[in-house]
């Protein structure tokens, strides 16, 4: 007789965005997996064509609420590349700032709110014990480090989220003294926490190791924003190239689609550029994260948690070189005129949860002719699903081995559950972002 | 000492980008020590994993609503809240979620397979095209202050504070 068991997992919790999980097992192998993302789609992807392309970046913005800084750098990108728009090498500045501030507050928000409670064995990190030292000292350090992400976002780009300063050509408005001030006095007050939240991360013994493709953009900085784009086995190429090496692959029980690089699932993210570009870290950073950095490359799933909080302290100390060695003052747009031909550009850049691709084509008339996007989290959602099969047959050998030692077996679904979701937090996906490019025909012809 | 009453509250996110909820996690950087005191938080996927959806004070639900299911979810909610707050301008007013209310005729032909395979709504609805809503916080995200207020309102409303 087979023993057939079905896991589903309704709503995946603390993720960004609506995912569930449909897991089959017959006989202590994993039969089924499905991640499905369950979002409704937004068709942003139609949604761009006829649009001004001046527009064009904060339409896109609204793809995702967490990331959306990330898609508007994406997006400027893509359109300054089109319109043949040079930036400035202030607006290069205030453009890695940016990303800074999103890393900051983005990858906080991930490690304290939607990991730390598993360590601790609490359902929400606002339950985290006041009264217990370490716990009391996490709680104030997340939401300083939060907050210090959020004020350099703010007085960068206007706002942490959907920001009105960026623009194709430059910024809007640009910081007082006083501003950048404050900027660097909360910066250093936020560094000595950061390197708390590296410390627990380092010392998190959840592991999944295995062989993965990973693939990264080598920013010279490692500002994430402009590079080539490496992986652990294929060959250097550039952005404009990327989209040649992609699969798409349609996933017919999700509303997100999947990629494969070169014919391989893969992984985008932290994990994959610490473990591809960490010598371009700060020297700070290289300095006060020796120990952590160590572990790089790592082939543990998990450690896509410490290569977060790892690159939190990157975001701090390259944000205080800049804000404490440069001039900013206020400088007019560059300007630009609409294409005589119609035109393509391509904005390729490191978002939070890995590289985000933003191609437009763009009219004579300055409109959106069409686009298309690659986001993080479809990349990683084949390698996803492997590896969730991989835990799960992990659990169920592990369940064997005890059972057999005291005659009897049983699988604790709930245990399984617990850690099935641990590793989806550990990828951090995006559902919001998956579920909202799709240029999908589902009837192939 | 009696135990602290608290506030009962729900945070729940259908069709779009979920700002408003990343905003609302932004704000708890300066109110989580009294938010953490004054209020429970029965359902708020973004905060926990043990969500229950039982009798809610106050439900704030950002998004719009694209799906039959999306809406019979919240008219559940609508049923156990005294007071549903719409959050963000998918909420308020569809938009930018329900853009795809006004594609042209082939723009919906390459889109009606997968409404179709999915079972979504032919048009994306506001919140108050499904049920009644009491205050709408709009904004693209939320409007932080107002919002604020909304939460101070309803403490104060629930006799949570003085």
């Amino acid at each position: 007789m087979h023993n057939i068991c079905e896991i589903d997992l309704k709503s995946v919790t603390k993720i960004e965005g609506d995912a569930a999980l449909h897991l089959e097992i017959e006989d202590d192998k994993v039969k089924d997996v499905k991640f499905q993302v369950t979002e409704s789609k937004r068709f942003f992807t139609q949604a761009m064509r006829g649009k001004p392309v001046i527009g064009l970046p904060q339409l896109l913005a609204r793809i995702c609420g967490t990331c959306s800084n990330a898609h508007i750098m994406a997006s400027i990108e893509a359109c300054e590349k089109a319109l043949n728009v040079k930036a400035t090498e202030q607006t290069k500045l205030l453009r890695a700032l940016t990303m800074y501030a999103l890393m900051i507050r983005d990858h906080a928000l991930h490690l304290y709110l939607f990991v730390m409670p598993d360590f601790f064995g609490k359902d929400s990190f606002l339950e985290l014990d006041e009264n217990d030292e370490a716990q009391h000292q996490l709680l104030h350090d997340a939401f300083e480090i939060k907050a210090a992400g959020n004020f350099l976002a703010q007085i960068i780009a206007g706002r942490s989220i959907h920001a009105t300063s960026p623009t194709i050509g430059g910024f809007l408005h640009f910081p007082s003294e006083q501003d950048l001030k404050e900027a660097v006095v909360k910066l250093e007050k936020i560094r000595p926490a950061v390197l708390r939240l590296i410390d627990v991360m380092k010392n998190s013994s959840f592991s999944l190791e295995g062989d993965t493709n990973f693939v990264a953009l080598e920013t010279p900085r490692f500002n994430f924003l402009e590079g080539d784009i490496i992986s652990t086995v294929g060959e250097r190429i550039t952005e404009a190239q990327y989209r040649e090496h992609l699969e798409r692959v349609v996933i017919p029980y999700s509303q997100a689609l999947g990629f494969k690089y070169d014919g391989q699932p893969y992984m985008v993210g932290a994990l994959a550029r610490l473990n591809l570009i960490k010598d371009k870290l700060h020297k700070n950073t290289k300095k006060d994260a020796a120990s952590a950095l160590e572990l790089f490359p790592s082939k543990n799933v998990f450690h896509n948690n410490l290569a977060q909080a790892i690159e939190i302290l990157h975001s701090v100390d390259d944000a205080l070189e800049i804000l404490k060695n440069t001039k900013i003052s206020p400088e007019p747009i560059v300007k630009f005129e609409m294409p005589k031909t119609d035109t393509v550009g391509v904005g390729v850049i490191e978002a939070p949860r890995g590289i985000l691709y933003h191609r437009v084509h763009v009219g004579t008339d300055g409109k959106v002719i069409d686009g298309e996007l690659v986001i993080p989290t479809g990349q990683n959602q084949i390698i996803l699903e492997k590896n969730i099969g991989k835990l799960v047959e992990k659990c169920l050998a592990a369940t064997a081995l005890a059972g057999s030692r005291s005659g009897g077996k049983k699988m604790d679904k709930d245990k399984i559950t617990f850690e099935i979701e641990k590793l989806i937090r550990a990828y951090d996906p995006c559902m919001s972002c998956a579920t909202h490019f799709l240029k999908v025909k589902w009837t192939e012809k | 000492m009696s135990e602290q009453k608290k506030l009962r509250v729900g945070w729940f996110t259908f069709t779009c980008c979920e700002d408003s909820t990343i905003l609302m996690t932004e704000l708890m950087n300066d109110h989580w020590q009294d938010w953490k005191k004054y209020i429970d938080f029965r359902h708020a996927r973004v905060l926990k994993t043990k969500n229950v959806l039982d009798d809610l004070d106050v439900a704030f639900v950002e998004g719009a609503i694209a799906s039959e299911e999306q809406a019979k979810k919240l008219r559940e909610i609508r049923e156990k809240s005294k007071k549903l707050v719409a959050i963000g301008s998918c909420a308020v007013l569809g938009m930018p979620s329900a853009q795809r209310n006004n594609f042209d005729e082939k723009t919906m032909q390459e889109i009606q397979p997968i409404l179709d395979k999915f079972k979504q709504y032919p048009k994306v609805k506001k919140l108050s095209e499904v049920v009644k809503v009491d205050i709408d916080v709009p904004g693209c995200p939320m409007d932080p202050k107002l919002f604020l207020s909304v939460v101070d309102s309803a403490l104060r409303e629930f006799k949570i504070i003085e």
